[in-house]
């Protein structure tokens, strides 16, 4: 499951919007609450979010990774209404040097019934991840 | 130490933009800063280890080793280990990423190396800009270049008249015709060349005959020739108008003056091959090249067994796996073929006699066997071939001159432990990087002269009927070659 765009601004305009780790809310549209399990800081690794969609599902994620220095970060499910197991996702911008702009990347994987294999990438790819970096562009227009 | 990093978007689909990159001795196309790029020896130009010498067009020389390259991840790492501009322990990496949610091309350029105390801010400029912004223009023009859909080219370049030789129903050398033809004009991936030799090979006997039915008739044989560039249609990039080229491969149609094909399938000619000798030896040595190296990769102290040693691709064959260290056995059938064998480079050859060619194999191995077998007798050898294998040995099985060889219970493959191969010369050829990799060997043994080609007979287009009596009448030596008419007119 990959996902990539061009975003028109700068990374150092993006980082700061998509390193929050308990601010999906700010920026993705179907995100309506999140909060960091324990009241730990939301970039300290090994912290879970807990956050509630729009259409009232329940998710919990694991911040595995964090870098600054390489503007990526990775983090696991723990609990989810996708039927998931042992997901990964990466989440990791570069630099475009020539003009303000910015290269992003959001890729995850994961095991599911073999079954339901392309309907959920369809799902993670095209709603979540697609969607996600629309609501981004949206979000760094203001 | 000095780092550089440089990234931009390119408005393609990234296996077109990597298809382009992964050539590490293919930048001298496009990179404004290389004036030539050549290989060290015996690489090939996606080997991991491979050397590439640049000439710069500023003058300088560099030579640039690749570290890594990875298809999956569309990236590949390089160090300098010579040059003469001062970057010392400069290592780069090139990588591609795709830009899913619009078919471009994500592209970052990332190097660190060190430089003479105050050279610093002037070098990494030299990189940064010199070399990767301007490589990246240059790309960007290089897929922007040829628009394609172009309807123009219709325009611009009309039908061209020309000669060509033709069947009309299978049959004997009589069915070949001479008549006017009209090369189109090329279209998208195309190229139209002016062709100056054509090679003549057996499998255009067997085209003509209908033994294979590469050719349905009515229609022109022929699978090798060279010639000149005279136009090229939209999407073309590696060949340009006045370019002397070649091509050895289907689909039939190289016995014609002026022809119209697509251009992957055709290559740039060296200076030090001369159009007789590539019309006469694309084919054979570019056959002798995968047998020798892809279909098995031959290595010293490995006895190769080489059937019909003193034909086309059997001369070439013996030359080469002696070069390559070798122990080589011809089997022929004369004393004469013995003779050109020897000459070759057979170090044995084995002739028909009371023993079998399995029992003199093995006396002249001392009981070893031989580790490959090229035959391309087919029916007549096959068994035989079998039983002359050293055990965990590799049967090549690359014609059929006797016959089909038929059904074969493999499980007697196992007195051997045998492998067997059957190659076709088509899927070594199919692909503008397999042709590459091929020819870039084959022209530099050629120039080496590690393997010669021999002309033994030229004929005018229009005597085709003539070159193909004589080579089925077994009165040839070495390869046949074709120059229209036209051409051998205006030599006088």
């Amino acid at each position: 499951m990959y996902v990539s765009s061009v975003l028109a601004v700068s990374v150092d305009k993006v980082w700061p919007v998509v390193r929050d780790f308990n601010g999906l809310p700010n920026w993705l549209s179907f995100v309506a609450e999140s909060r960091i399990e324990q009241d730990r800081p939301a970039d300290q690794i090994g912290c879970i979010r807990a956050f509630r969609l729009t259409d009232g599902g329940y998710i919990r994620e694991k911040l595995l990774a964090l870098s600054d220095y390489d503007y990526s970060f990775s983090y696991s499910i723990l609990e989810s209404p996708m039927g998931v197991e042992n997901y990964v996702a990466t989440l990791k911008l570069l630099p475009i040097t020539d003009g303000e702009r910015t290269f992003i990347e959001w890729s995850a994987e994961f095991d599911c019934a073999p079954e339901r294999e392309t309907e959920l990438e369809t799902h993670i790819g095209e709603n979540v991840f697609l969607g996600g970096i629309n609501d981004l562009k949206e979000r760094l227009k203001t | 130490m000095v780092t550089v990093q440089r990234s931009t978007v390119i408005n393609a689909p990234i296996d077109e933009v990597w298809e382009i990159l992964r050539d590490f001795n293919g930048h001298d196309r496009w990179h404004p800063a290389v004036a030539a790029s050549v290989l060290d020896n015996e690489k090939q130009t996606d080997q991991v280890g491979a050397v590439r010498n640049f000439q710069l067009t500023s003058g300088e020389r560099l030579r640039e080793q690749l570290l890594s390259m990875s298809d999956k991840e569309h990236s590949f790492r390089y160090a300098i280990v010579e040059s003469e501009i001062p970057l010392k322990n400069y290592v780069a990496e090139v990588s591609l990423k795709p830009v899913t949610d619009g078919n471009e091309t994500y592209w970052n350029w990332l190097s660190k190396f060190e430089t003479p105390r105050g050279q610093e801010k002037e070098l990494a400029e030299l990189v940064a800009e010199g070399v990767y912004e301007d490589g990246f223009n240059a790309i960007r023009s290089f897929v922007e270049r040829t628009p394609s859909g172009s309807s123009s080219t219709s325009i611009d370049h009309p039908s061209l008249e020309g000669t060509a030789i033709k069947i009309d129903r299978h049959g004997g050398p009589e069915e070949l015709y001479l008549a006017p033809v009209l090369a189109s004009a090329p279209g998208a991936g195309e190229v139209r060349i002016r062709q100056t030799v054509i090679g003549v090979n057996y499998i255009d006997v067997y085209c003509r005959s209908g033994y294979f039915d590469l050719l349905k008739p009515p229609g022109i044989p022929g699978m090798e020739a060279v010639g000149i560039v005279e136009s090229v249609g939209a999407g073309v990039r590696h060949l340009s108008v006045g370019q002397r080229v070649g091509y050895a491969c289907p689909p039939v149609g190289a016995y014609a003056s002026v022809r119209t094909m697509k251009a992957e399938l055709v290559f740039p000619l060296p200076d030090h091959l001369d159009d007789e000798t590539a019309a006469a030896g694309l084919l054979k040595g570019m056959s002798a090249e995968f047998l020798l190296h892809r279909v098995h990769s031959l290595k010293p102290g490995e006895v190769a067994l080489v059937y019909a040693p003193a034909g086309g691709v059997g001369r070439i064959l013996c030359q080469w796996a002696n070069h390559l260290g070798a122990t080589v056995i011809g089997a022929t059938s004369s004393e004469e073929k013995a003779r050109i064998a020897r000459a070759a480079g057979a170090h044995h050859v084995i002739l028909p006699d009371g023993a079998s060619l399995e029992e003199q194999v093995s006396d002249l191995t001392k009981g070893h066997g031989a580790d490959v077998i090229y035959d391309a007798v087919g029916k007549d050898s096959f068994s035989h071939s079998v039983a002359a294998l050293a055990s965990c040995g590799h049967l090549v099985s690359f014609g059929q001159a006797s016959g089909d060889i038929g059904a074969y219970d493999i499980g007697s493959l196992a007195s051997r432990s045998a492998t067997i191969s059957r190659p076709n010369f088509g899927h070594y050829t199919d692909t503008a990087g397999k042709i590459k990799a091929i020819t870039d060997r084959l022209f530099s043994a050629l120039e080496k002269r590690i393997i010669s080609i021999e002309i033994g007979q030229k004929f005018p287009l229009s005597e085709a009927s003539e070159a193909h009596r004589q080579l089925e009448g077994r009165h040839t030596t070495g390869s046949s070659i074709l120059v229209p008419d036209e051409l051998l007119k205006g030599r006088k």
